[in-house]
């Protein structure tokens, strides 16, 4: 049990895939203007992640190496259209929000990256947590982002006001750079700094060194 | 693991692989179309019925949509038409050139490329069975996209009932405010045209009441110059000559 805790666990602070493995990026900007279209993201993602990892992981002693990254895109792909018509289906609003994105899922580097990385070397239900646990990871971050941009972009969370607007009589004026998708990337930047001010291990070795500040010789 | 590398076995995985994936996604795609097309059709409904200002919370959308009466207009001679496939879409049938014409440059204010030669517009019956109010589809290029929306006009032809557009891609908070039910409770009650003329434009700033022209004038939206002339751009355009306006005459002479 203490396995499958730490597996699903890791991945949000220890080893997340935004912060840490810097992996997914494109969405997290795209989707986190308004909280409740996050939250939906999230779940797809995170039942994408995991199941992707479940099947991957079942026939991963059947899959031939050749054909391996082909297999898995296949099972990611029919997954994600499975998610989107189901979408479709039932939150159709919020599935006209997300338009591509769900789409995206597919070319998402956290779910192939798992797959590659986790399910073919795993059995199943490790591998299934595996994904649950990244697709978590994912979540903390667009939720972390989603809460600011909405709250300070829109003074609202989930639709809902929270800070009357002064277009609407209030006392609030919204900062209008946060429902651009360029503030995500502060956000995330910041979320990343917190994080490894937290647990300095994630922190990289620098790839130079500034040399000392020297002064020629004079004549030299 | 060399065993699964023969091409027997690469064959047959991919095989079995493909099969499996395709009937789960044909049989999700087959089974969840109806609700998915309902869904599409509600959204469509809420759209016309929130241009109109006619959208009550609470109350069903297909009920409130029951006055509404979904019409063609042959935008060519500007009078009826019922010579149009069932599932006609407007938007698909732009992008078809057997079906549509090439705006020339000059005439193209609202930068819309090809314009249908059909319309669907929808007539909202009162209670005596007269038409109360008509609902055009309007679009036109703002400062990032093109916006899609509805007019909503009295039976007059001439004064506004409403405007909603229901997609764009205009900056949240800027251009994004067209969407601002303030700005939007603006609209009624404005006027189109004045000698014979669309005259119904956005200012820079707000509108001065006591202003002779403040019928035909609409406040511009604060900090999205390009938005507001995308809006008064394809107001001009759609209820111009090129228009709806040929339409809009036959209606009031009764010979549409």
């Amino acid at each position: 049990m203490d396995a499958v805790k730490d597996t699903l666990t890791t991945p949000i602070f220890k080893n997340n895939p935004i912060a840490l493995q810097i992996l997914g990026i494109c969405s997290a900007l795209a989707v986190t203007s308004s909280l409740q279209v996050t939250l939906v993201m999230c779940i797809a993602l995170t039942s994408v992640t995991a199941f992707s990892n479940l099947f991957i992981s079942l026939i991963r002693k059947h899959i031939p190496g050749s054909i391996r990254i082909i297999v898995q895109m296949t099972i990611i792909a029919s997954l994600v259209i499975l998610v989107d018509e189901v979408l479709k289906a039932v939150a159709y609003d919020i599935s006209k929000q997300l338009s591509v994105f769900v789409g995206l899922i597919i070319t998402n580097c956290i779910v192939m990256g798992r797959a590659e990385a986790y399910a073919m070397k795993n059995p199943p239900v490790d591998s299934f947590f595996d994904g649950i646990g990244n697709g978590l990871g994912y979540s903390v971050v667009l939720i972390f982002v989603a809460v600011i941009r909405e709250l300070f972009g829109a003074g609202k969370l989930f639709g809902f006001e929270i800070l009357p607007l002064v277009t609407e009589g209030g006392w609030y004026n919204p900062n209008g750079l946060l429902l651009l998708p360029p503030s995500a990337f502060f956000l995330i930047g910041l979320f990343i700094w917190m994080l490894r001010a937290w647990d300095a291990k994630q922190v990289e070795e620098p790839d130079f060194r500034m040399a000392k500040h020297t002064v020629a010789e004079e004549g030299a | 693991m060399s065993s699964n590398d023969s091409i027997g076995k690469i064959l047959k995985v991919a095989f079995a692989l493909c099969i499996v994936c395709s009937v789960i996604v044909s049989t999700a795609a087959v089974v969840l179309k109806p609700s998915q097309e309902a869904n599409k059709s509600l959204d469509r409904k809420r759209n016309i019925l929130q241009a109109a200002g006619m959208l009550q919370p609470g109350v069903s959308v297909d009920e409130q949509f029951s006055v509404v009466e979904e019409r063609f207009v042959d935008m060519r001679t500007g009078r009826f038409t019922d010579e149009v496939a069932s599932g006609y879409d407007q938007r698909a049938a732009a992008k078809d050139p057997g079906q549509s014409r090439d705006v020339p440059g000059e005439e193209d204010i609202a930068k819309i490329g090809r314009q249908a030669n059909i319309a669907q517009i929808y007539m909202v019956r009162g209670d005596g069975g007269d038409f109360e109010k008509i609902i055009l589809p309007v679009h036109g290029y703002g400062l990032w996209s093109t916006l899609y929306g509805f007019l909503a006009l009295e039976a007059d032809g001439n004064t506004v009932a409403g405007l909603g557009f229901y997609e764009h891609k205009e900056t949240p908070g800027l251009g994004g405010e067209v969407d601002n039910p303030r700005w939007k409770a603006v609209w009624p009650g404005k006027q189109v045209y004045r000698d014979g003329e669309v005259s119904l434009k956005l200012l820079k700033g707000t509108v001065d009441p006591a202003s002779r022209d403040a019928d035909w004038e609409v406040d511009g939206l604060a900090g999205a110059t390009l938005t507001s002339r995308g809006v008064t751009n394809l107001i001009t355009y759609w209820l111009g000559e090129d228009g709806f306006a040929p339409f809009l005459a036959n209606l009031r002479n009764g010979d549409a």
